[in-house]
């Protein structure tokens, strides 16, 4: 059993095609689309994601991701009426990103909390100033105090960072307590590890803050050295 | 005035009634500032709600109230069905499972909507928002019960007086929440499409009594 996920979207179709494209990356885990209207058309239904919601529900917690402004409404909306809300939060993340980066993080174990931090590390526009996500990115960096563990890994598989390879060290990053910086961007953001666009014999500066700054060094080059299971 | 579950179902009749009239002002209020689907989405809402009142009739003003709720919740698609869901669901929540609405009752059920507004669409007095319509009604009704008004179409009367005024007091403002506020400076002097459908539906609570 793992945390589950429920994606709230104006459209069935983005709805059905970011679960489509989650489950790649996460196969154990139940994502849940909620989009459109009961009647096909645009719009969010309360009916749509309490039936997504009641099939999620009874697991090890559910996190909801949404796209824009009515549809994280409805979802409010809809944990008002569930029996019991303590085990589901919404997470404050781009929809297909933070879905990603969410699945990655569920099917690797992490627990509610950590599966929201996940999708909220991915670092997209924020909606609202000052989330957790973005005070959780500076943290590292702005005491101004060296990381405490550190470590440079040559990447050995053909392909270079790509999707997976971040997905995989995103998402085991999120259950580790520890703020981790990879050739300057957040870790625990699978687009931001991305947009290194590091190929084949680059090398990644790993920089951890935090109780288990040497745990998630290890882990990556654990990660790197292994050529991510990859040719 | 009894303000019983035939009252709320009367009400809610002439809230669909309200919107289906006012269906094309309410679209040309959006089309200047929104999206331009206001009336239709409350059109379509209120005719649903009607379907679901004749489908399963609630016992209670508060049962009444709630399935108004989760229908404008499910049916209306934009923004203004959560909004006025939780409206609804806040309001159904406080009255209980009374049989009857005592004016204070009305006040308090008035004050937890528009708690329920503001707690779901983040919007502040002066937005240009529907709260700027339910906050003086909530007010005004406030007042009107806490002045002894002990009877009902008083305190109705005032909390759709205040409601109108408050409406009509969006026209100058700036948006600051919603899909106007893209317009910045350019919503000025056009009537917010959410307060103005507030207002009808807390003018027809009025005709409900009359």
């Amino acid at each position: 059993m793992t945390v589950s996920i429920v994606v709230v979207s104006h459209s069935e179709k983005i709805a059905d095609g970011a679960v489509e494209l989650a489950a790649q990356m996460a196969p154990d885990v139940a994502l849940l689309a909620a989009g459109g209207t009961t009647d096909g058309r645009i719009g969010t239904s309360l009916e749509k994601v309490l039936a997504a919601l009641d099939k999620a529900a009874g697991g090890d917690g559910v996190v909801i991701v949404t796209d824009l402004g009515s549809a994280v409404m409805t979802a409010e909306s809809a944990l008002e009426f569930v029996e019991d809300a303590s085990e589901m939060v919404l997470a404050d993340a781009p929809l297909v990103e933070g879905l990603v980066a969410a699945a990655v993080a569920a099917q690797g174990g992490g627990d509610v909390q950590a599966v929201k931090r996940a999708a909220e590390a991915v670092g997209g526009p924020a909606r609202q100033a000052g989330t957790t996500a973005l005070q959780a990115v500076g943290e590292g960096p702005v005491t101004g105090s060296g990381p405490d563990y550190t470590g440079d890994f040559e990447l050995v598989n053909q392909a270079g960072m790509h999707a997976r390879p971040a997905a995989k060290i995103a998402g085991g990053l999120s259950s580790l307590d520890a703020e981790v910086q990879v050739n300057g961007v957040d870790g625990a953001s699978m687009t931001a590890l991305m947009t290194l666009a590091a190929g084949k014999g680059s090398v990644l500066h790993v920089e951890a803050w935090g109780a288990d700054a040497e745990r998630a060094v290890n882990y990556i080059g654990g990660l790197v050295q292994a050529g991510f299971g990859e040719p | 005035m009894v303000l019983d579950v035939v009252w709320t179902i009367k009400w809610l009749t002439l809230c669909a009634q309200a919107m289906a009239e006012h269906r094309v002002e309410l679209i040309e209020l959006d089309r200047a500032i929104g999206d331009s689907d206001h009336g239709e989405n409350m059109d379509r809402g209120f005719q649903a709600v009607l379907d679901k009142l004749s489908d399963s009739p609630p016992e209670t003003p508060g049962a009444a109230l709630k399935l108004t709720a989760t229908t404008l919740m499910s049916k209306v698609g934009g923004a203004a069905g959560p909004l006025y869901g939780t409206a609804f669901l806040r309001a159904a929540t406080s009255l209980g499972d009374a049989p009857e609405i005592a004016p204070a009752d009305w006040a308090n059920a008035l004050a937890a909507a528009r708690d329920g507004i503001v707690a779901r669409g983040k919007a502040e007095p002066g937005d240009k928002t529907m709260v700027d319509a339910w906050t003086p009604a909530a007010e005004a009704a406030t007042k009107a019960a806490a002045d002894g008004g002990q009877d009902a179409l008083t305190v109705l009367v005032a909390a759709a007086e205040a409601a109108e005024a408050g409406a009509v007091a969006t026209d100058p403002l700036v948006a600051r929440k919603g899909r106007a506020s893209y317009l910045g400076e350019r919503s000025a002097g056009h009537r917010d499409p959410g307060a103005a459908s507030s207002a009808l539906i807390l003018r027809a609570a009025v005709k409900a009594a009359a």
